[in-house]
């Protein structure tokens, strides 16, 4: 169905070792199209709930759905992080090609494109977002902005159907949180953002959520007020 | 600006060997080092520095950095010197003190010097137009083994980030006031932060591979760069392997008759 969750993910349990528990049966959905903006006070899992969707923490208990199908094997998880696109907070784990176009097209051949067409999907991607004068450069001659802006390409060149975002304008100046902002409002696709700047989410997310006592929950003005 | 011998840069110098192949040029760099390092007569292994001479010529360095990097590569050599003809056994040249010069030991060494800066030179004219992108490339399809091309590219994309992080812990230090000195609160510092950096560069290669598995990563790592080779490297080539092979057929010639 059209509005069928992409992602699900039902009675999460789960904790880092020596720590307690940070989720404890938390059902959490995305919806198609679907914008979230998470907001939060450090320490609260915002960071590890994007990780259990991507598979990169593995639940104590409960189960992640890709639309509507466990993901417990390596085949599933593979074909969620194909279509899923998670954008880490340091552009530097996430930017590992020796060139922007490499990089780009790294998700591209990895879904199987052959090398030209790899190339041009990521030249395209890399235009789209106006970052085609970056093609050649050498990812660690990248500003912080535009590190962020190609890492957020890389994800887009695999034209996925949701986007996780996690803490996208982090030590960046307001042009560049302007421009990130701007690239996000011209994806139509369902995301989640993971921010400390209200000011970028009420512009990126059509609704904002906190994780409160392990569970994913509205977030409303009175909220930030208290 | 000629940027001649730098590993990235956005846009490669001139050289007469800019339009050939990396691979070709890979190759031939590798054939001669290993042709150049097999010569034992002097003659043939001279003939192959005018070589490299005159290819590092053709490919037009600026000199400061040729001289630097030949500096580099001529520093190891200066214990051989000071070593090799004091110890090894042969005819006296001449001594020094109780410490006799043998004429095999000044040969070999020079031998050695020569065949050094010819190899070094070579791969300087060669290849040091050849971004690391490039080069890690042209490695991947000349067949060597995808992990040892892996490992290559991710040293040239990271060894900066690793110097960076090296360079912000020495910083921090500086500013609450350390001064390095011979004393043990230096060396306990600087093991601190070697350690430190160690394990961010460890957290951080964790990192990375998480953030390859997210995209897709499945243990073979493509690259969209096209090589292609063209008749001139087939040209170059040819003339490159009968330059080779000449010296090898000389030095042969002249140790059977020297033997």
């Amino acid at each position: 169905m059209a509005d069928d969750p992409i992602l699900a993910l039902e009675g999460i349990t789960f904790g880092y070792a020596g720590s307690p528990a940070l989720f404890d049966g938390l059902c959490f959905t995305l919806r198609p199209h679907e914008r979230l903006g998470l907001y939060g006070p450090n320490g609260t899992g915002k960071t590890t709930l994007l990780r259990l969707i991507m598979g990169l923490e593995t639940p104590q208990r409960g189960a992640v759905l890709f639309h509507g199908e466990p993901v417990k094997d390596r085949q599933t998880l593979h074909r969620l992080r194909c279509r899923v696109g998670f954008v880490l907070q340091n552009s530097d784990d996430q930017l590992f090609s020796p060139t922007v176009l490499d990089d780009v097209a790294f998700g591209p051949l990895n879904l199987g494109l052959k090398r030209g067409a790899a190339r041009d999907r990521a030249m395209e991607t890399l235009e789209s977002i106006g970052l085609g004068n970056l093609a050649e450069r050498p990812t660690h001659h990248l500003s912080g902005g535009e590190k962020k802006m190609v890492s957020i390409a890389s994800v887009l060149s695999m034209r996925p159907e949701a986007l996780l975002l996690d803490e996208p304008t982090a030590f960046l100046d307001d042009d560049s949180r302007d421009r990130i902002a701007r690239i996000l409002c011209g994806q139509n696709l369902a995301r989640i953002v993971v921010s400390h700047d209200k000011t970028f989410l009420d512009r990126t997310a059509c609704s904002l959520v906190t994780i409160r006592q392990g569970a994913v929950t509205e977030f409303t003005c009175a909220d930030a007020v208290t | 600006m000629n940027t001649w011998g730098t590993m990235n840069r956005s846009r490669p110098a001139k050289t007469p060997f800019c339009n050939l192949d990396p691979r070709t040029l890979l190759v031939a760099a590798m054939g001669a080092a290993v042709c150049l390092s097999s010569l034992k007569c002097a003659v043939p292994a001279c003939a192959g520095l005018a070589l490299a001479v005159a290819l590092a010529a053709a490919s037009g360095p600026p000199l400061v950095p040729l001289l630097r990097r030949l500096a580099a590569a001529n520093f190891f050599i200066a214990f051989l010197w000071v070593t090799v003809p004091l110890t090894m056994p042969g005819e006296t040249l001449t001594s020094l003190g109780p410490l006799a010069v043998s004429r095999e030991g000044v040969a070999l060494a020079a031998s050695v010097t020569v065949k050094c800066n010819a190899i070094v030179l070579c791969f300087l004219a060669l290849t040091a137009n050849l971004d690391a992108p490039i080069i890690g490339c042209s490695l991947e399809r000349l067949g060597i083994p995808a992990k040892l091309v892996f490992l290559f590219l991710f040293t040239c994309r990271y060894i900066h980030v690793i110097g960076e992080e090296w360079r912000t812990l020495q910083t921090a230090a500086r500013l609450r006031g350390f001064l390095p000195a011979t004393t043990a609160h230096t060396y306990r510092t600087i093991g601190n932060m070697l350690g430190l950096t160690i394990i961010n560069s460890i957290d951080r290669s964790q990192r990375i591979y998480e953030a390859m598995l997210l995209r897709g990563f499945q243990g073979r790592y493509f690259t969209v760069a096209e090589l292609k080779a063209a008749p001139r490297d087939c040209i170059f080539a040819l003339l490159f392997l009968c330059a080779l092979v000449a010296l090898l057929y000389a030095d042969t010639r002249m140790g059977t008759s020297h033997g």
